[in-house]
């Protein structure tokens, strides 16, 4: 097989094809850019723009140290140790990934403020009164959205940690503990080093979701680039403007895609082993078994079950107001939405992964690794971005049909499910491509060289290798992709079609104005519609490594 | 594997062909139906399905909507000539304005609409029309605050204050709208002046919207507020938060001069409407009695029509002299009021 060379075949002109409508609103938004109303940078570098740029930088400091943290160690603890609770753990952390990260802000904003029941409560024991008679952290801080953050993101580097570890050959882990390695040594000489690929892959996805936050940031008060965008594209009603923010914005993500790169390039990690039983996990005992349980507790719990719980509370407190009959149509369209946008990235991800790693050439290199830009633009901007590209291809359409047939086809596209589906794939291309990739540098290559010299076509290795190894990272790609299908909101909010609501829309008209009490049922209701399959796909990963295949 | 795939692929071929299938009807249903009249709005379902389902019931014209959020002047662009959209509702004069200046608009000229809209809750030239109007005066604790030392919002930066005021983030459209109304009044040094006091003034970080501010005073953070009128309806409806609307009273700025400072909430026929003359009957319709009086009492704002009856708790505020003659200043000077709020810092708080 021949590697590095430029040839024009299915894989080269489907995937430079492919990247070039992906990235078309990244394009538009750019374009947008070259026509501001007028200059607004001399006004934001003297005033708030350091302020934003420094809380964007710490932001993303913060949800990569404690998604690292989190991610890295549930996903070994459950991988490679056997303690209470742990098979439970093994789903039960992922959960938190269903929970769109304003909503717990919001929950968090009523547990913890001053009058919220915890301070109520501190207040009763001790006594105090006013809030100067004591200290107590606001949630409503730069700390308070990157914890809120980390909560719900660190999902995403468990889930891909996971998968790594799930894929490391036994025999690597099993050499390592017969050479004497401590669990934790080989965790930090083993585990880590060879999961690095899907790790870097997992962080690069929870710091970009963080970039494009709005909703949390905005409720905090805490003000990133995002908000700049916001600021300069609507209260100065420069769009061109807000987007040379957004350029900026892009520029750091650029920087992430080019440090994730550099941390992969200098090695890379293939498994040798031939092996495929199962591992056999360390039994803990005694307090090491205990805190194991504890330590997968406590993400489990602050992401999910006090959330969840105090969601139950109000939906409970507030049913009649928010029941409401449209709740079957909304669910129905959030999983036809999200399901149709999961399959689709999915296999596009699997398809420009692949093409990838056939290497043609440095050009077609360069522009797969731009394909995952779209998931660190906030919604709205990114949906601006997809309104111009559409309404232009409509309206030219047309035009020429009126003027050659005289027959008039308005609006084709734009203002139509299809629309959705494609904003979806765009936002939401980078967690299959990411996981599909990640997985796919595990395999190595002899693997792919070995299947061609048996006479297999590209088309062949893939489906009859790697498809089949890499079914776990390609269940994980698609919980991933419907999951944050489920949540998208404000895109969602720009482009749908007349009279539709999905459930995260639903939720909005509420969560808008900050009546959570009124929004938790149908927040219950996304949090439910995605966790079923994020369980049952979540069980068939392990499933599928556990009992070894013929 | 192999035949799972196959599964797989079938059940996308499946979704996508019902979406795009639906998607197509759905398309077709709103912009060549009879009788129908299509809304882009960023208000909320709460408030407007009722008034859309009430001139159906009276009309018999269909209406489809989309609520976003914020792009809604971005798709009509997008969109361009072939754009369902008849109608735009909104909130803020300054998007009205705006929407008019970006070519988003037609002239609307109708009998009815000049009759039930007071000259200056309309634009001049019949590009945007006001529904209901709001203000935005002080809130200010019952007892802990003496409201005769707050006779204007200038008042606001006198140092006595310092640790007191709790107000949402400077770059929102409501205290941008306030802002604005000060530089059109007093200039933009004194503006900015006046923005660094507040600011001095502040008991915390810019947080929340109007109804956290109220909350704060309640609990003791801070004694002065600045709220728009309808929070205090919302919060009197609900059993939970009614201490915290019952916690302060309503100080209406600047009755000697100008009057206290209100927005508007309005609505334009966009440019390309299919449906111009249902999207009239629409304009129209809001500003009848019946609607008006929806408006007053659904989210009690107060109508623009004179003579509709107000609410209960917004007459008990009174008579307050409001400061209509500036509207399209404050559109004008929106985006200088977002450049005071970045070059005072005013988000860092005290």
């Amino acid at each position: 097989m021949r590697r590095g060379t430029a040839r024009l075949d299915l894989w080269t002109i489907g995937s430079l094809l492919m990247t070039a409508v992906i990235l078309m609103p990244v394009v538009a938004v750019i374009a947008l850019a070259l026509f501001p109303t007028e200059n607004i940078w001399p006004h934001l570098i003297d005033t708030v723009l350091p302020g934003y740029i420094r809380t964007t930088v710490l932001l993303m400091a913060g949800v990569c140290a404690g998604t690292f943290v989190i991610g890295t160690g549930t996903a070994w603890l459950v991988t490679t140790c056997n303690f209470p609770g742990r098979k439970v753990f093994e789903w039960a952390l992922l959960i938190p990934l269903a929970m769109p990260a304003y909503v717990i802000a919001y929950i968090y904003t009523d547990l913890l403020e001053f009058a919220g029941p915890v301070q109520a409560m501190l207040r009763d024991i001790f006594g105090w009164t006013t809030p100067h008679d004591y200290w107590f952290p606001d949630i409503r801080t730069l700390g308070g959205a990157t914890s809120m953050m980390i909560l719900v993101l660190y999902p995403y580097v468990y889930l891909l940690s996971r998968a790594a570890f799930l894929e490391q050959s036994v025999a690597v882990l099993e050499a390592a503990r017969t050479l004497g390695c401590t669990p934790w040594q080989s965790f930090m000489r083993v585990g880590l080093p060879l999961a690095r690929p899907s790790i870097v892959v997992g962080l690069t996805l929870a710091l970009m979701e963080a970039l494009n936050d709005f909703g949390t940031v905005d409720y905090f008060a805490v003000r990133t680039l995002t908000a700049g965008i916001f600021n300069v594209w609507l209260h100065m009603r420069n769009l061109g403007g807000g987007a040379q923010v957004a350029v900026v914005l892009l520029i750091f993500v650029i920087a992430i895609i080019l440090v994730e790169r550099a941390a992969r390039r200098r090695k890379s990690y293939h498994n040798t082993g031939t092996r495929n039983t199962p591992l056999v996990r360390i039994r803990l005992r005694g307090w090491h078994a205990w805190g194991a349980a504890v330590a997968c507790a406590l993400p489990f719990a602050l992401g999910f079950l006090i959330p969840a719980t105090q969601l139950a509370f109000y939906a409970v407190a507030n049913f009649e107001a928010s029941w409401n009959a449209g709740f079957a149509t909304y669910a129905r369209n959030s999983l036809v939405l999200s399901g149709s946008a999961a399959l689709a990235a999915v296999s596009l991800g699997l398809f420009l992964a692949y093409a990838a790693r056939l290497g043609r050439g440095p050009v077609l290199t360069a522009c797969l690794r731009m394909v995952s830009l779209g998931y660190a633009v906030p919604g709205a901007v990114l949906a601006v971005g997809i309104l111009y590209p559409f309404g232009m291809f409509d309206n030219a359409l047309d035009a020429w049909m009126r003027s050659t047939f005289g027959i008039s086809t308005g609006l084709l596209l734009s203002g139509t499910m299809f629309i959705l589906l494609y904003a979806y794939v765009v936002r939401f291309l980078a967690l299959s491509y990411g996981t599909m990739e990640a997985g796919l540098t595990r395999v190595k290559p002899t693997l792919d060289d070995a299947a061609r010299t048996l006479g297999r076509s590209p088309i062949g290795v893939l489906r009859h290798v790697h498809i089949p190894i890499l079914r776990g990272s390609l269940l994980t790609a698609a919980i991933l992709v419907f999951v944050d299908s489920m949540k998208e909101l404000p895109a969602t909010l720009l482009l749908r079609p007349f009279n539709f609501d999905t459930l995260a829309t639903h939720v909005y008209q509420f969560a808008k104005d900050e009546q959570i009490e009124r929004a938790a049922l149908g927040a219950l209701f996304i949090v439910l519609v995605g966790l079923i399959p994020t369980i049952l796909l979540s069980r068939a990963i392990t499933q599928g490594k556990e009992t070894p295949t013929t | 594997m192999v035949p799972h795939f196959r599964t797989l692929g079938i059940a996308a071929a499946t979704c996508a062909t019902l979406a795009v299938g639906s998607a197509v009807a759905q398309a077709q249903g709103a912009v060549q139906g009879q009788g129908e009249v299509n809304v882009y709005t960023d208000r909320q379902p709460f408030l407007i399905d009722p008034l859309l389902e009430a001139f159906t019931a009276e009309t018999g014209t269909k209406v489809n909507v989309v609520y976003a959020k914020s792009g809604i002047e971005e798709r009509l662009k997008a969109e361009g000539r072939n754009s369902p959209a008849d109608v735009v509702m909104t909130v803020d004069v300054g998007r009205l304005v705006n929407m008019k200046d970006e070519g988003l608009t037609q002239a609307v000229s109708s009998d009815t609409l000049t009759a039930n809209i007071p000259a200056e809750f309309r634009g001049s030239e019949g590009h945007w029309f006001g529904q209901t109007f709001r203000a935005r005066p002080l809130a200010v604790h019952k007892e802990r605050v003496d409201a005769s030392k707050l006779t204007s919002y200038l008042d606001l930066a006198n140092p006595e204050w310092k640790g007191r005021i709790c107000i949402r983030p400077g770059d929102n459209d409501y205290n941008l709208g306030l802002i604005a109304s000060v530089i059109a009044h007093e200039g933009e040094a004194k503006a900015k002046e006046w923005l660094q006091g507040v600011k001095a003034n502040l008991a915390r970080k810019p947080q929340g919207n109007d109804r956290a501010q109220a909350k704060a005073v309640f609990e003791g953070e801070c004694d002065i507020a600045i709220i728009n009128t309808y929070y205090v309806g919302a919060m009197m409806d609900n059993p939970e938060q009614r201490p915290w609307a019952e916690a302060v009273k309503l100080v209406f700025p600047d009755q000697d001069s100008h009057g206290a400072h209100i927005n508007v909430s309005g609505a334009v026929v966009t440019k390309h409407a299919p449906n111009r003359a249902e999207a009239v009957k629409l304009l129209e319709f809001l500003t009848s009695n019946k609607a008006q009086e929806m408006y007053a009492k659904g989210n009690t704002e107060y109508p623009v029509k004179p003579g509709v009856e107000r609410a209960e708790l917004v007459k008990s505020w009174g008579e307050p002299k409001f400061d209509a003659a500036s509207l399209e200043a404050v559109a004008k000077h929106k985006s200088a009021a977002l450049r005071l709020v970045n070059e005072v810092a005013f988000n860092d708080g005290p």
